[in-house]
């Protein structure tokens, strides 16, 4: 059952007479339950996705269909009262909590916005939403500074979990985080996704760690999904060759030194030509590539490439 | 190879605590020695130890480090200043930072060239250009009149490399060199580094909490774990039998490209709690983190102990069975 539908969202931000499509006519789905892992690197516009999508930024086309309500067409009011069931977790458990408030503050201010009156029941969703994160009760007089980063992490999570949302977008939420720490992490949000039955929208750069908590893959370059498949499509069978090169360039310890890396830098978003936007650092690219922008095309079922030379998939 | 950088029991203090204690190990001569660990683990407070540039309430209270023969711990100030960027260089995780955002690129090599070299302007002029062409930056030429923040993370940390290496240094110390970069950069920056390696014979200090990076690019290992070196190997025997806790519990809680986990069929495994539960230790600072502890370990601090070609650990727990290795049929040597 499909959860949240969007349909060529488009964000631009302008700045004096320049304007950039972060985001260019993306669409994607998102059912029950189910985690969608977003990777690309910086630049290529998935935190400006994942705000969009929760209308933090505004879009400046396109559909956002959640549970079947078109939240783009939602007054400011309105909207704030189904944000409720969309929440957020950010890279930073630093920067994103107050400094000056206890956690017991924190996590029961998205109670009281959302109308849950008695003191009492506040009390106890905290204290319930504490345990379940993985914190000594006492935690909520404590203030964040007293918490190391990944409890910090946490309370990011208790956070965005208190008002029972339905969908999670978590942009980078262990990239700030100590390796031995990722993994509680991970585990986390892997256990309370599955007992809660949440979608979660899973924004990171790093492979690895996408790779342990989708179920389906988008691969982002310079604003538009380049790539989308099942886990297993990504990663064993994948089409695009920019998928490829960000396979290729994870380091693994076992593997002593790689191909060629791929070279060049993300190019200015202001100046993307006609062609497809990885033809300039593209090692298979040829004429048509430069000038003509390849469209997402279905290569297998459940299975979507932007790539004039993707190889077809063999469907049996 | 000859040994360039031998550091014997390095302590670094603060007034009320002590990052860094009783660290030991060498660099040779065109080497990569990498030291892994997370924050707080004092793998950057030892980088700047050796470039002698600790904060001000820091010291170094204990140890040598001894640079092509010569302790850089007790020689003056202005001595120091000259090994600094000819003989020792460093480049840090943030290029931007580090980099003034209101001179040219030009400009900013071009001091060092004259400051260390002794070169003309003219001079200075065109040997810029040429490290900016070492560095593999296109058009050269444009870079040296660019500012900063004309360029990319990668072009910066690459204009970093060529100030980095203007004097020709024996040894290069990378801080993080690619933390802040996107991981198809990030290859770029290491094969980089790499080459310049060994064009220039230098030594590579690498500092990183990226196990992934260490496996591909290192020629050793140095874990450090609150302080204290707790293993030291190459990398193959490090990632295919870690021997410390620590180590085994850091590989085990990656969830590397190349293992075929998920989260719907199996949980990661974890090392409990964090890093800042050493503070209160006085025994080994991994204890209360640690699998396998014993009541000794609370105590006193285990002796590194030699397990294999150029490995070594510090482990109450590991001692015996390295005795009873296949691979390492003498018995395990103490130091």
């Amino acid at each position: 059952m499909t959860l949240l539908s969007v349909s060529d969202l488009t964000t631009t931000y302008t700045s004096g007479r320049s304007a950039v499509h972060a985001v260019d006519g993306v669409s994607l789905e998102i059912a029950r339950g189910e985690t969608i892992g977003l990777v690309g690197e910086s630049g290529c516009g998935k935190s400006t996705l994942g705000k969009t999508i929760l209308r933090l930024v505004e879009p400046s086309g396109g559909r956002i269909l959640f549970d079947g309500e078109d939240l783009t067409a939602l007054s400011e009011a309105a909207l704030r009262s189904r944000r409720k069931r969309l929440q957020m977790v950010f890279q930073d458990p630093f920067a994103s909590l107050n400094p000056r408030q206890t956690i017991g503050e924190i996590l029961s201010a998205p109670l009281a916005v959302h109308g849950v009156k008695s003191r009492a029941e506040r009390q106890r969703r905290v204290d319930d939403i504490l345990a379940r994160v993985g914190l000594p009760p006492d935690s909520a007089r404590r203030y964040p500074h007293e918490f190391s980063g990944g409890q910090r992490q946490r309370i990011g999570i208790a956070r965005a979990l208190i008002l029972e949302p339905d969908l999670i977008i978590c942009d980078e939420p262990v990239s700030a985080l100590d390796l031995s720490v990722q993994a509680q992490i991970l585990n986390l949000l892997a256990e309370l996704k599955q007992s809660l039955n949440l979608s979660l929208l899973f924004i990171s750069h790093d492979l690895s760690v996408v790779r342990y908590l989708s179920d389906r893959v988008l691969v982002m370059y310079l604003g538009r999904i380049v790539e989308s498949g099942s886990h297993t499509q990504i990663w064993h069978r994948p089409l695009h060759p920019y998928t490829k090169a960000l396979i290729d360039a994870v380091p693994d310890p076992t593997r002593r030194r790689y191909a060629a890396p791929l070279p060049g830098d993300l190019p200015d978003p202001r100046s993307v030509g006609g062609g497809c936007r990885f033809a300039p650092r593209c090692p298979i690219a040829t004429e048509i590539c430069r000038t003509q922008d390849p469209a997402l095309r279905a290569a297998a079922a459940g299975h979507h490439v932007a790539c004039h030379h993707a190889e077809p998939a063999l469907v049996s | 190879m000859a040994t360039l950088l031998d550091i014997q029991g390095l302590t670094i203090s603060f007034p009320n605590a002590t990052p860094v204690k009783d660290l030991s190990f060498q660099v040779a001569e065109a080497e990569t020695l990498a030291i892994v660990g997370e924050s707080g683990s004092g793998k950057s407070l030892t980088a700047l130890a050796l470039m002698r540039l600790l904060p001000k309430t820091a010291d170094i209270t204990d140890g040598s480090i001894r640079f092509a023969g010569e302790d850089l711990v007790n020689i003056p100030e202005p001595a120091m200043r000259e090994r600094r960027g000819r003989d020792i260089a460093m480049i840090f995780q943030e290029p931007m930072t580090s980099l003034n955002p209101v001179l040219t690129i030009g400009r900013q090599i071009v001091e060092v060239l004259r400051l260390h070299r002794g070169l003309t302007r003219a001079q200075a002029r065109r040997e810029a250009r040429d490290l900016l062409d070492l560095v593999r930056i296109p058009d050269p030429d444009r870079c040296l009149d660019d500012y900063p923040h004309r360029l990319s993370g990668g072009m910066r940390q690459r204009v970093m490399i060529a100030i980095a290496v203007a004097c020709r240094p024996k040894l290069l110390i990378a801080d993080e060199p690619t933390t802040a970069l996107d991981v198809t950069i990030q290859a770029q920056v290491l094969e980089l580094l790499d080459r310049l390696r060994r064009e220039l014979s230098l030594a590579l200090l690498l500092i990183t909490h990226d196990l992934g990076v260490v496996g591909q690019w290192a020629d050793r290992v140095v874990v450090m774990y609150a302080g204290r070196k707790v293993e030291e190997a190459p990398p193959e025997p490090l990632f295919n039998d870690p021997l410390h806790p620590y180590t085994q519990g850091l590989l085990a809680a990656s969830p590397r490209l190349h293992d075929d986990l998920h989260y719907r069929d199996s949980r990661l495994s974890e090392i409990p709690g964090s890093i800042s539960s050493a503070v209160k230790e006085k025994g080994c600072p991994f204890v209360p983190r640690c699998p396998q502890r014993r009541d000794v370990c609370r105590t006193v601090f285990p002796d590194t102990t030699m397990a294999g070609l150029g490995r070594s650990v510090a482990c109450h727990a590991v001692t015996p069975t390295i005795a009873t290795g296949p691979s390492l049929h003498d018995a395990a040597v103490r130091l």
